[in-house]
């Protein structure tokens, strides 16, 4: 472990460690609680219409969710690796699996932007020309159409924040592993997110 | 004082005077203490100030935390204790059907009777409120009779009163609901018995409820499947009301009116076991008017 | 002494350096990682927000004069009322103590020179002031009418209003909350000063502990029921719509679970005021100082636990209610119990009635009876009788305003000298206390009796029968409205012509007396040192709560 670059107001490396992943670890406990609150209308939606819930959710595209899926875990395959790169100086290693990070995360976006033009030009978006009638059906789609969307700004936001760890110059970024966690524990936290998500849109109902 | 004109309102009543005499007396306890002390040991006067013991104040502590939590929890069965009896619907109440929305209520009674923003119920006889939106969340409110129901769209609520006292008294909408919230006002005029008899009497002898049912369940096409079709099988709906019946996937259900209702607007939400979910949805082109009637006419027995 | 130029008005002396003189462009203010500066910065801006949501109130008192709607229409009324509410609750009162206070003091309090992330704490003003701005913009152009509650299905579906603009505006200020709440729990959990262990911390510490864990825990829950409704109504997601099989009392569920929480976001920082200022002006020791605290986390834990109790007449399961119903009873215990303290603490003290004290008493008073009827609207069969009707809106006025506004006056006068250096007029300040008092009381009080009558909330129109208690609530709204203007005067008269501070002028304890009035920049001249427990009053004076090594023997 090499020398730590310091921010106010903390006097040593290991503080400012601690204080890091508390700051992170207690984000995340938020993000547990945002995304709680939309798990709880699809309880709620599946629980109170079971037969059209699912009927809706058997429109899902399971190829995509899956192939998401495997570049996601990936991903974050990746990420670590970064992280630990990070702390032991391995600096090359470590740029290249950001960079690498970033590209499946963009992979991902990719995918998902193919995925939802096969839903829409399947009239998959609740409103008038929704394809199936029974209650339920269009709630599972709100759900689908809403949460994915949250889930892809927070994977953007998270491209950006590993953008920035390519942005720290050559000879700054083993100073900088406080920072490489952090990093890290975001994107593996929208990862933990999508690999709830995969079970209740793709394989609800088959 | 306020009127008391169910039989709800003087055990409600009971408990608030309780609590407002509980709350009087900590107040004047906290009140007192407050100002005594504020006095007694304002800066400056010669009065004896040593520490108080540890111990002393431990149990002080202790015994004023213990006390405050069993009043506290006497006070909470207390008021729930009224609560649960009151969930109790009495058998053979008066039904009245209850539609809400922007601004107004409209109120059926069984034999057809309409009202707008006014409620004629006699004296002494248990009532039964079946409500529900056309639109937006509203609520059923009558401060004399102390009682008060929000009431949905897409759902039925119940509540239930029985009068005690003739007269004419208030009916608020109490759930913020737009514009006109405060103009969704009527009353609910408890009459004698006799008088009762002549109002209704006098009012524009129509169908009852039931009987328009029953010419909707054929105009709508309900008949055409429910009424014994060769083609399709639909379930019988001859004395349906109140009876379990058996759900695909599993379990029963009992046919209250939210179930009759659902089965008409979303009759995919819980399809009878054994039967194919072939029946269309009426959300939409049956109002919650129309279903009222249609659910009175199930109710009626009269169902071949 | 270096040369520095003399700064005038700032500066107790020419060449002083505090935070106030230390940059005087507007770029040192605004970009500012100075947790002073920024108490300062929000100071500002609820200022701003609390005459705004004021004069909603004025109209809405003004209307209520008289039966009729004759002042505004009914859409307008609705506009204003929402308003006021949204307003007061997201842009006044859940960030009023927090961040003014809580930013300046919490760092002093725990010998820290700053908070624990100060640029995220910069950060989390400009959220605020962001959704402050959408909100003004949704004023501006026109106003919400859907109640400061957003129900659904009308904010989704049937509003003709903002909503989209207003649920955006308290979504991007719940982020400046949430970013405050972690800052303030690592502050207190990573930079204590050497010796101030977690029982050592003054109360207003521990209620800014306690307030963060709601704050960080319930507003995202507030964030997604917002979203949802965004989708709902500019996305045509049927989510909350019956027509579709959604369930609008899901969203009910979804918002109470923050909005209860966030009454003890705004009432627990309160407390921690109160408990500093009784303990000072009655020179004792807290009474109970570790039940305060548990009182405190179990308040904080508890109203996670207690939301149903805002729903028992919304078609709830029985069931449910009674749960709800038996929790909220036990969660007025912590606050009997806290209440109980403050008034053993001025037994056998030395009590001055400085103006602080006079504000930190009627919060005793007035949250008191404010907690009392909450017992009422607990018990469910007369809660029945009683939501949804004016007694509801005296009750947490009578808490939120009797209550955390009062207390964030006795703060805001009893640390004025630590923060501006200058002295204010007592007797001013005491007819303010005094004034706000009893202007409070004859506002609210008969609005429980107009409860007990039946007038529901949100009316502008309303039957002949309830006039009389409405004009006696409007006329003690303008003592009310004099009593809060009243401050701005004497208080930005002092920062001219005031005295001059001195480090302590009230003879506390608190690692924040130890420093000077105003604070330097980096708070303390060097790390302080903590020996004892807080609150080393005596009846005799003053006794030191701890001496950095460098500091000079404090006489009392």
């Amino acid at each position: 472990m090499t020398d730590t670059a310091l921010q106010k107001p903390w006097a040593d490396a290991e503080r400012q460690r601690v204080a890091t992943q508390f700051g992170v670890w207690m984000f995340l406990a938020t993000e547990t609680l945002f995304f709680g609150g939309i798990f709880l209308f699809y309880t709620v939606s599946r629980v109170e219409h079971t037969a059209g819930f699912i009927a809706g959710a058997r429109h899902t595209d399971v190829w995509f969710g899956s192939i998401n899926t495997v570049v996601l875990l990936t991903s974050s395959l990746t990420m670590a690796i970064a992280e630990r790169a990070v702390r032991v100086g391995a600096v090359s290693l470590a740029r290249a699996m950001y960079a690498a990070t970033i590209a499946l995360g963009l992979c991902f976006v990719t995918v998902k932007g193919f995925e939802y033009w096969q839903d829409v030009s399947e009239h998959l978006l609740p409103g008038r020309d929704f394809p199936i009638a029974q209650t339920g059906a269009s709630e599972f789609w709100a759900f689908y159409w809403t949460v994915t969307v949250v889930h892809a700004i927070h994977l953007t936001i998270g491209l950006g924040i590993v953008a920035r760890m390519l942005l720290i110059p050559r000879d700054q970024l083993a100073a900088r592993w406080t920072t490489a966690e952090g990093t890290a524990l975001y994107w593996h936290l929208v990862d933990v997110v999508w690999v709830f998500l995969y079970p209740l849109l793709y394989l609800a109902g088959r | 004082m306020m009127e008391q004109a169910s039989t709800l309102a003087p055990q409600v009543d009971r408990i608030f005077w309780m609590l407002t005499g509980i709350s009087i007396s900590i107040m004047l306890l906290v009140g007192t203490l407050v100002l005594l002390f504020s006095f007694r040991y304002r800066r400056g006067t010669n009065v004896p100030r040593g520490p108080v013991p540890e111990r002393l104040s431990g149990e002080i502590e202790i015994g004023w935390t213990a006390a405050t939590l069993f009043v506290f929890i006497f006070l909470f069965w207390f008021a729930a204790a009224l609560d649960t009896e009151q969930f109790k619907v009495p058998k053979h109440a008066m039904e009245i059907h209850v539609v809400a929305k922007q601004w107004m209520w409209k109120l059926e009674h069984p034999n057809g009777a309409r009202e707008i923003n006014a409620l004629h119920v006699p004296v002494g006889v248990p009532v039964r409120l079946v409500m529900t939106s056309q639109d937006v969340i509203h609520s059923f409110f009558v401060p004399a009779f102390r009682i008060k129901q929000d009431v949905l769209p897409g759902r039925y609520v119940e509540a239930w009163f029985q009068a005690s006292k003739v007269g004419t008294y208030h009916l608020f909408c109490t759930e913020y609901c737009g514009t006109d919230h405060s103009r969704m006002i009527g009353g609910i005029i408890v009459q004698s018995a006799a008088d009762y008899a002549r109002w209704s009497s006098a009012q524009p002898q129509g169908d009852s409820l039931a009987d328009q049912g029953a010419k909707l369940f054929v105009q709508m096409g309900c008949s055409g499947c429910h009424g014994g079709s060769a083609v399709v099988r639909a379930p019988s709906l001859a004395g349906l009301y109140g009876k379990p019946v058996p759900i695909a996937g599993g379990g029963f259900v009992t046919a209250d009116e939210g179930y009759l209702r659902d089965s008409i607007l979303m009759p995919q939400k819980q399809v009878v076991a054994g039967y194919a979910p072939i029946m269309p949805a009426y959300e939409g082109t049956a109002s919650e008017d129309d279903v009222v009637k249609l659910v009175a006419y199930l109710k009626s027995g009269k169902v071949k | 002494m270096t040369e520095t130029p003399e700064v005038g008005l700032l500066a107790r002396e020419p060449g002083e350096r505090n935070y106030l003189t230390n940059g005087t462009t507007v770029r040192s203010w605004l970009l500012t990682t100075d947790h002073k500066r920024i108490a300062l910065l929000y100071a500002a801006g609820i200022t701003f927000f609390f005459f705004l949501g004021g004069a909603a109130a004025t109209l809405i008192r003004a209307e209520l004069v008289t039966p009729k709607g004759d002042l505004l229409s009914a859409d307008t009324y609705n506009r204003v009322f929402t308003l006021h509410g949204v307003i007061m609750v997201w842009f006044f009162l859940v960030p009023s103590i927090p961040t003014t206070l809580g930013n300046f003091l919490l760092p002093l309090m725990i010998g820290a020179d700053e908070v624990a992330y100060p640029r995220l704490n910069l950060f989390s003003w400009y959220l605020w002031l962001s959704g402050g701005l959408l909100t003004l913009f949704a004023l501006l152009a026109g106003g919400v009418d859907t109640g400061w509650t957003f129900y659904t299905p009308f904010s989704t579906l049937y509003s003709n209003s903002h909503v989209l603009l207003a649920a955006a505006g308290v979504f991007v200020a719940g982020f400046s909350s949430i970013a405050t709440g972690i800052n303030f729990l690592a502050t207190i959990h990573l930079l204590r000063a050497k010796g101030m262990t977690w029982m050592r911390l003054p109360l207003f510490a521990w209620s800014m502990y306690t307030t963060s864990l709601v704050m960080v825990l319930a507003t995202p829950v507030l964030a997604m029921a917002l979203l949802l409704v965004f989708a709902e109504r500019a996305f045509g997601m049927p989510i909350f719509d019956p027509r579709s099989g959604g369930d609008p009392i899901l969203f009910q569920h979804l918002f109470w679970f923050y909005s209860h929480p966030a009454v003890y976001i705004m009432v627990l920082p309160a407390m921690g005021v109160v408990s500093e200022v009784i303990a000072c002006e009655a020179r004792r020791r807290v009474f109970g100082y570790e039940f305060m605290v548990y009182a405190m986390l179990m308040i904080a834990l508890i109203g996670f636990m207690v939301w149903g109790h805002h729903m028992f007449v919304s078609g709830q399961s029985p069931f449910a209610s009674l749960v709800f119903s038996a929790l909220s009873f036990v969660i007025a215990v912590p606050s009997a119990i806290k209440v109980f303290n403050w008034t053993g603490t001025l037994y056998r003290g030395q009590i001055r009635f400085s103006t602080p004290m006079l504000y930190a008493l009627g919060f005793v008073g007035l949250f008191t009876l404010g907690g009392l009827t909450g017992l009422f609207l607990a018990s469910l069969p007369v809660d029945v009788e009683l939501t949804d009707t004016y007694f509801v809106t005296a009750h947490f006025h009578y808490i939120m305003v009797g209550g955390s506004v009062s207390a964030f006056f006795a703060g805001l006068h009893f640390w004025w000298p630590k923060i501006t250096g200058r002295m204010y007029s007592e007797t001013m300040g005491k007819f303010a206390a005094v004034s706000m008092f009893f202007g409070f009381n004859f506002t609210f009080f008969p609005q429980f009796i107009l409860g007990y009558m039946g007038m529901p909330r949100r009316y502008h129109e309303y039957p002949p029968e309830f006039q009389p208690w409405q004009v006696m609530s409007s006329t003690g709204a303008v003592v009310l409205a004099f009593a809060y203007l009243w401050p701005l005067f004497y208080l930005t008269w002092s920062l001219v012509k005031g005295p001059r501070a001195d480090d302590n002028p009230h003879d506390a304890t608190g690692l924040e007396w130890q420093t000077s009035s105003p604070p330097p920049t980096e708070n303390f001249a060097s790390p302080p040192i903590v020996t004892e427990k807080p609150y080393g009053y005596h009846p005799e004076g003053f006794a030191p709560h701890s001496a950095a090594p460098t500091d000079q023997a404090q006489t009392p």
